[in-house]
């Protein structure tokens, strides 16, 4: 880790109040981090989306179960991870809800957002076999201007 | 903030005014509450004032799309007025804004019932 990357890790337990939990953290350290409202909202719904993704799809509700999440600030990003203890899955599997037949879908946004919010998305095999969301956000920089003036992109 | 809905009759139409989160755990139970209460009570004309909701998850969504679906199954209709900034983005984004019907004006979206 390089000098000044801060490191924070907090597990979760599978309930739904750790949805709102993990999204108010992130959006107190994404702040702290400078970035401005816009992306605040997008860095805290994409935590958000992480862990309702951990929670029902990755350890089924299932309250034996944790939830990991880590945030890594390092001189250029905000690296975020969710992982979970479930069997993990192939991203590519994923249905895409912009498609003609799924637009009326109940379920499957959650990994769309992520995408859409941040500037990169990966889900990988995590250590215990579970699936590690790993999704980052460039820090803003010092002549960033966001619509709400406060900077980020 | 939680999720608050109350409705009004106006006419055939039952306009529910929600205000705070539509999100995963109470928001999105009482959303379904509010609307399946509703079509039980045969009132299947809904338009849902979103005036004050600034903030709905995949959950939330998927709530809406639930709602609609269920609404139109029973050959009602369900409409949406007044949308705040993020949640017009976030149905664009996921192509649901041409699914839903959405107004800015509560006269005109009340006549765009049948």
């Amino acid at each position: 880790m390089t000098a000044g990357a801060k490191h924070l890790e907090i597990t979760l337990e599978t309930q739904v109040e750790s949805v709102n939990l993990a999204e108010e953290m992130c959006l107190r350290v994404a702040e702290a981090a400078g970035f401005g409202e816009d992306d605040c909202y997008r860095i805290g719904m994409s935590v958000r989306e992480g862990v309702i993704n951990a929670f029902h799809y990755g350890n089924q509700e299932r309250p034996e179960k944790k939830i990991h999440l880590a945030l890594d600030i390092t001189e250029e990003k905000l690296i975020i991870h969710v992982l979970d203890e479930g069997t993990g899955f192939v991203l590519a599997d994923v249905p895409d809800p912009l498609a003609e037949e799924n637009l009326l879908s109940t379920s499957g946004r959650g990994i769309f957002l992520m995408r859409a919010f941040m500037d990169e998305f990966d889900v990988v095999k995590g250590r215990n076999g579970g699936a590690e969301i790993v999704m980052s956000k460039k820090l803003p920089g010092p002549g960033d201007n966001s619509e709400n003036g406060k900077g980020g992109k | 903030m939680s999720l608050r809905a109350t409705h009004r009759d106006a006419g055939p139409v039952t306009v529910v005014d929600l205000s705070g989160r539509i999100t995963l755990g109470d928001g999105s139970a009482l959303l379904r509450k509010t609307i399946r209460g509703l079509l039980a009570d045969e009132r299947k004309k809904i338009l849902l004032n979103l005036a004050d909701v600034d903030y709905i998850d995949s959950s939330g969504i998927g709530e809406l799309v639930s709602g609609f679906t269920a609404v139109k199954n029973q050959s009602g209709d369900l409409k949406l007025l007044h949308l705040t900034k993020k949640v017009r983005d976030l149905l664009q984004i996921t192509k649901l804004y041409t699914v839903f019907d959405v107004y800015t004006d509560e006269k005109a979206a009340l006549g765009g019932f049948s």
